[in-house]
């Protein structure tokens, strides 16, 4: 359950400042499937970054799942980012020089897991997204597709309750883009919170819940359910 | 939720295998300087140990008397001359010999003399000694016997050769028996040095010894150079010393007009000289650490802004600061433990090839200098990393994802 409540976010540039979210109040609830939508600098990125820890607002308060988790310190907002959100980003952001088992396998490096359990986990993660024989091959070594689901693999091995995935299908070509969609829609039928930024109405008017931004505040809401008053 | 510390190692590792020319100039650059250091400290040590070496060569527990007496004592260049205010004779030896403590005493008469058989000449260092110097010594006869135990106011008419003067004057013939000029006076050929023995100013090869009163003869003196005095033991030595000073001054009516060196105290004092300039060599070395450690943070700099966005998604994936830090510290730390080890080995190998081309210099790194310049190393490495890693642990992960 992600709660925000007059969320500000403001950017200094030079002299100026600008609202890049104006007193955003939101809740998406627990499986949800929400598309923000907008055109660039409208705030949608921001609004991503926030719900995923890596920005802090400037005012406001954001709970997750009922705790608040804009007072946390910077490790504890890692350990959420490690153990509660995953990150599908426009451009992979695959580790060049690893595997795709290796980028796989690093958030639960950096949580200190076993390594013989993190084995089964990243082999497991990896052949729910059919990539049981892509293992051990570089990211050059696959396709835009293939490396966007390494990193659908990668958001989801430490099965975070959100996936938020910004422009997901940015980089790829029609068919691998509907591929994408496709995986990170079975994964919310499974039960995980998907939050998709995309600028392409044909992917954003897939979800259930769709919300619109335009210069830092959501403007309207459409959408074939409505999971949240 | 911590780092496990073989996921750090093998990170940092695959880390450095991604940049390999970054890697093997860092590399590089602290094997150059531990190399330094390790060769360095190991000409420094092995020049100690060469005068430590030829002062040793001189004989064991050793004292020297040398007449006249130096002011402040130890060394100065009075004693070394062997300025002569009252002579050391015969006699002055021969009491030396009464105490128990005393295992050995040689008199000594030094000189120059040309050296003349059967045509050919050359002029020689003449020593007059007794039968128990070459013992003192340590020295080796090659061939026949040394110089028999005789009263020592004998002038017995024998010599004992050093091999170079065998070579240069008889060539390939016998030389046990034959007769030798020296000076005016004839002497016969009873022994030749073995050429493995060395000493301080004196070539073992190039020289004859002569019995101490025929030495007195030929330079038409009643004194002695020196007197070597050879203790039991080492706790021996300093009451030796004073059973030495004691007696000649007794013999001397009363003055004290001798000087005692013992070799344990030029021994220490060349030993902190060539100790303290081997602290030297080996700091001066330490100084291309220095450099190899600022050019390690120059470079992990390159480093963490190349890898802008591998550190925010490792941000993103959950990493905190102090993991972030971990991981870029790791790198450097794994980087210049390798570099120090390259050029430990490096420098290990250099010391074999100066033991090769130079056989007498000892090369060999002292164990604190291998110690320092690893743990200087990995130190530097540290320490110049923690800008860096602090600049990567602090970057937002927002912009560093953002920028490609």
């Amino acid at each position: 359950m992600i709660d925000l409540e007059h969320i500000h976010r403001d950017f200094r540039v030079g002299d100026q400042i600008v609202h890049a979210l104006d007193d955003v109040t939101l809740r998406i609830g627990a499986g949800d499937y929400v598309s923000i939508m907008g055109p660039s600098g409208s705030g949608k990125s921001t609004l991503l970054n926030i719900i995923g820890l890596l920005d802090r607002p400037s005012s406001g308060t954001y709970r997750l799942d009922g705790r608040d988790v804009t007072a946390l310190s910077d490790t504890e907002q890692a350990r959420v980012r490690n153990r509660q959100i995953g990150f599908v980003f426009q451009a992979f952001h695959l580790v060049p020089r690893l595997t795709a088992f290796e980028n796989v396998e690093l958030p639960l490096l950096l949580a200190g897991v076993d390594p013989r359990q993190r084995r089964q986990r990243v082999a497991a993660a990896l052949e729910a997204l059919g990539l049981g024989d892509r293992a051990h091959h570089k990211p050059d070594q696959l396709s835009g597709g293939q490396r966007q689901r390494v990193a659908i693999a990668r958001a989801t091995v430490t099965r975070p309750g959100v996936l938020l995935a910004d422009e997901p299908t940015g980089n790829l070509d029609h068919r691998a883009g509907a591929e994408v969609i496709h995986t990170l829609e079975g994964l919310n039928r499974e039960g995980i919170t998907l939050i998709v930024v995309t600028h392409d109405p044909l992917v954003g008017e897939r979800a259930r819940r769709q919300l619109h931004m335009l210069d830092g505040r959501l403007e309207r809401e459409g959408g074939s359910s409505h999971a949240s008053p | 939720m911590h780092l496990r510390s073989g996921d750090i190692g093998r990170f940092a590792w695959g880390a450095l295998r991604g940049y390999p020319t970054r890697t093997l100039l860092m590399l590089l650059a602290m094997a150059i300087g531990v190399a330094a250091v390790v060769v360095l400290t190991a000409l420094g040590e092995g020049a100690r140990r060469y005068v430590v070496g030829e002062f040793s060569a001189l004989g064991t527990n050793l004292l020297i008397v040398i007449p006249g007496r130096s002011e402040t004592g130890g060394l100065n260049p009075s004693t070394l001359m062997g300025e002569t205010p009252r002579d050391l004779t015969i006699a002055d030896a021969a009491a030396l010999t009464r105490s128990l403590a005393v295992r050995r005493v040689a008199p000594l008469n030094v000189g120059q003399a040309e050296v003349n058989r059967g045509g050919r000449s050359r002029e020689v260092v003449i020593i007059g000694a007794t039968h128990d110097y070459l013992e003192i010594r340590h020295w080796k006869l090659g061939q026949g016997r040394f110089l028999p135990a005789e009263k020592w106011e004998r002038a017995v008419p024998v010599a004992v050769i050093g091999s170079r003067i065998r070579r240069e004057l008889f060539g390939p013939q016998r030389v046990l028996g034959e007769w030798l000029r020296i000076g005016d006076r004839r002497y016969r050929v009873i022994g030749i040095l073995a050429s493995e023995g060395r000493s301080i100013g004196i070539d073992v090869e190039d020289l004859v010894i002569i019995p101490v009163a025929s030495a007195q003869q030929l330079f038409n003196t009643p004194s002695l150079f020196r007197i070597l005095v050879e203790a039991r033991s080492r706790k021996a030595i300093e009451p030796v010393r004073r059973f030495v000073l004691d007696t000649l001054q007794q013999r001397h009516q009363g003055v004290r007009d001798v000087t005692v060196i013992t070799q344990d105290a030029v021994l220490a004092t060349f030993d902190k000289i060539l100790g303290a300039l081997t602290y030297a060599v080996g700091g001066i070395a330490a100084i291309s650490l220095g450099v190899a450690g600022i050019l390690i943070m120059n470079v992990m700099l390159v480093a963490v802004s190349q890898r802008t966005a591998e550190i925010g998604l490792l941000k993103a994936l959950g990493a905190s600061r102090p993991a972030i830090t971990t991981l870029i510290l790791a790198e450097a730390v794994l980087l210049s433990a390798a570099g120090a080890s390259g050029g430990l080995l490096l420098g290990l190998l250099g010391n074999q090839a100066i033991r090769h081309a130079l056989p007498v210099l000892p090369a060999q790194t002292p164990l604190w200098a291998v110690v320092s310049a690893l743990g200087v190393a990995v130190l530097t490495g540290l320490l110049f990393s923690i800008l860096p890693a602090r600049r990567a642990a602090r970057l937002d992960p927002v912009l560093a994802l953002a920028r490609r």
